[in-house]
């Protein structure tokens, strides 16, 4: 398995009882809540703990991109990434971001990922995402041409790195007399591209798609659909006529490790509420803007939201019994990964180690007694490339 | 009263629902973000004097929702090549928020073919340093309570149950919406600079509690559109034609007949 580190560095000293005031720490609550000398500290902060998991061995450092929230700081990626590659040696530095969609020239996003691969000398992986809903209503960007927008920025970026410039581009959304990049990524023909997603079937068949073939992430889901989704991307590789390799299925998700699962549930419990039920609650009008996914799925999430919202908010057990959270000590956490690997069948392991309002020192320890307990006894992947079988 | 009769009209490549009723000079309804939805009162009382025609626009209701349609003005261009496939000649346009919005990027193209031009509650225009209401944070009891300033309207509307076709066509309506009108937000920077060329009488029907568009978007119709007739509606939100259906009918029908000839 390989041990990715996940931060999305949120505001973690927010006032949780903003709530009582304002309907989402997306968006709608003001930036007095953000106080620029507790940023500089918490930005140095969680620099410091992703640079603390290359010492530690994780494979992967991930950054992430959102905008306009305490949920997450990290509104420009490439920025600690860049951070990031003079500081780390040897793990790979993946941003989960770009928001294509968001963005208004993706030949920027070409160039920064570029200059990134060229100063780490190929440890860059390259995300791309359509950003969650809330965003189209931050960045005024319409959620209605969200998909288009996607699918014509990443192939312009992919041209743009593997075409020789200058050449056209002649797109819907975007158009070019003259794209000729400098520099030309490291790695050839591109860095590996991974796909955070909730789960679409959209999504779903164009990532596994054999021109693509890329890494798909599911993100902080229940367990089940973690393996629905999965198994949805191993499925359409096998119609499309190729065997998908474990290594291209990953689960983000929060983990906590401490000394005992009894400590561990204790110390964890109020960051993984803060977070899921503080940072991360919206209205479903943040969430789901209309156009963010078509007709079909707009009517059933609708329909699923009766229920959604009736619930009163899921505590520590509760998020550890849906598989949203993996917490205990490294024996449990151990066992808990080694049994969804084995029953899913996943070679990627993106872990959200900081959580929510949680402290430094709670996390380092977190960080450091997975990275000696728990990785070692996991390396080895499961499953290996199998050759393509004839694609009719 | 006056009934109606639904019919699919093809024009070019796409296929619209049309809801028709009455007789006399064609009134051609352009409805708005919500849809067309069901012949309303308003739509009867005027079917005693008009032909009136209610169209769900291309991307909307039942109608087709067509490759070529990106952007706003495209359906603008599109009711002009409607109005010449009908033969319809001396149109009373009115238009209604979004469908007030195409009526007024219509007038600005061409008016060869209309006798007057009457919008009510339209978007198409940005006042500086008057926010709109933001119709895409609001949850689905605040949209409908917003539409209205008598709330007995809204209690109405919450309270029926609704068909899972209106459920669907409300998801796609919504979806159109915020196709053509997400950014910039229900309007086009470009619309003022041509509302000059509009030569027909036109009469501009606003709720004076309007939410959506308020009042100070009426009155920047009225200065752009010259010898433009306002009319503001004490009492009434941003649907005049519903809220107030008999001042509304009442209100277009006089300007209708003073501009008849």
């Amino acid at each position: 398995m390989k041990f990715c580190l996940f931060h999305l560095m949120p505001y973690a000293p927010l006032d949780l009882t903003f709530d009582e005031k304002y309907p989402s720490s997306w968006m709608a609550l003001p930036n007095s809540y953000y106080d620029p000398k507790q940023g500089h500290v918490l930005y140095n902060r969680y620099l410091d703990e992703l640079e603390l998991g290359d010492q530690l061995g994780f494979d992967v450092l991930c950054v992430n991109e959102h905008h306009q929230t305490a949920y997450g700081l990290m509104a420009t990626p490439g920025v600690l990434a860049g951070a990031l590659s003079r500081r780390t040696k040897r793990a790979r530095i993946a941003v989960l971001g770009r928001a294509l969609p968001l963005l208004n020239n993706p030949l920027s996003v070409a160039e920064e990922y570029a200059i990134l691969d060229n100063i780490t000398g190929g440890r860059l992986i390259a995300g791309f995402v359509r950003g969650i809903g809330v965003e189209y209503h931050s960045t005024g960007a319409n959620p209605a041409k969200s998909h288009e927008r996607f699918h014509e920025a990443h192939d312009l970026i992919l041209q743009a790195w593997t075409r020789i410039g200058p050449f056209p581009f002649e797109g819907k959304h975007y158009q070019f007399q003259y794209v000729n990049l400098w520099p030309r990524p490291y790695q050839q023909p591109h860095p590996p591209i991974w796909i955070p997603s909730q789960g679409s079937t959209e999504t779903i068949d164009w990532a596994s798609h054999p021109d693509r073939k890329y890494t798909y992430l599911q993100t902080f889901s229940p367990v089940s659909q973690v393996k629905r989704f999965h198994t949805q991307y191993k499925e359409t590789a096998e119609r499309y006529g190729y065997e998908a390799s474990a290594d291209k299925l990953g689960w983000a998700l929060p983990i906590y490790v401490s000394d005992t699962d009894e400590s561990a549930r204790r110390e964890a419990k109020p960051h993984i509420e803060a977070m899921y039920n503080k940072f991360l609650r919206m209205p479903l009008e943040f969430l789901l803007p209309p156009g963010y996914t078509s007709v079909a799925s707009m009517k059933k999430l609708r329909q699923a939201k009766a229920s959604f919202t009736s619930d009163k908010p899921p505590d520590c057990d509760e998020f550890i019994r849906r598989g949203m959270f993996i917490c205990g000590s490294p024996e449990t956490v151990r066992q808990t990964l080694e049994h969804h690997q084995n029953d899913i069948g996943f070679n990627v392991l993106v872990a959200m180690m900081q959580i929510g309002s949680m402290p430094g020192e709670l996390t380092r320890r977190s960080m450091t007694l997975l990275a000696e307990k728990v990785m070692p006894k996991l390396r080895d992947p499961i499953g290996v490339e199998s050759p393509a079988l004839a694609v009719g | 009263m006056a009934s109606s009769t639904t019919e699919t009209v093809r024009v070019g490549d796409c296929s619209v629902n049309v809801m028709r009723g009455g007789k006399g000079p064609p009134l051609l309804f352009l409805h708005g973000a919500g849809g067309a939805g069901l012949w309303l009162p308003f739509m009867a009382a005027l079917s005693e004097r008009y032909d009136v025609i209610v169209p769900d626009h291309p991307g909307f209701g039942r109608s087709d929702t067509p490759d070529w349609l990106d952007q706003l003005s495209d359906l603008a261009y599109f009711y002009l090549d409607f109005i010449e496939a009908l033969g319809l000649d001396r149109v009373h346009l009115v238009g209604h928020s979004l469908g007030g919005w195409i009526a007024a990027e219509i007038a600005v193209r061409n008016t060869r073919r209309l006798r007057t031009l009457t919008l009510v509650g339209a978007a198409g225009l940005h006042v500086n340093g008057v926010a709109k209401g933001d119709i895409f944070v609001w949850s689905q009891e605040e949209r409908v309570r917003n539409l209205f300033v008598d709330q007995r309207f809204a209690e109405q509307r919450l309270a029926q149950t609704i068909t899972e076709e209106q459920g669907d066509i409300a998801i796609k309506n919504e979806l159109r919406t915020a196709d053509l009108a997400w950014q910039p937000r229900f309007h086009d920077p470009q619309l003022r600079k041509w509302l000059h060329r509009i030569d027909v009488p036109t009469l501009i029907v606003w709720g004076e509690g309007d939410k959506i568009f308020p009042k100070p978007y009426g009155e920047a119709y009225h200065r752009l559109i010259k010898g433009s007739r306002l009319e503001v509606l004490p009492a009434c939100g941003h649907l005049p034609q519903v809220e107030k259906a008999d001042a509304f009918v009442d209100l277009f029908t006089r300007f209708a007949t003073e501009h008849a000839s």
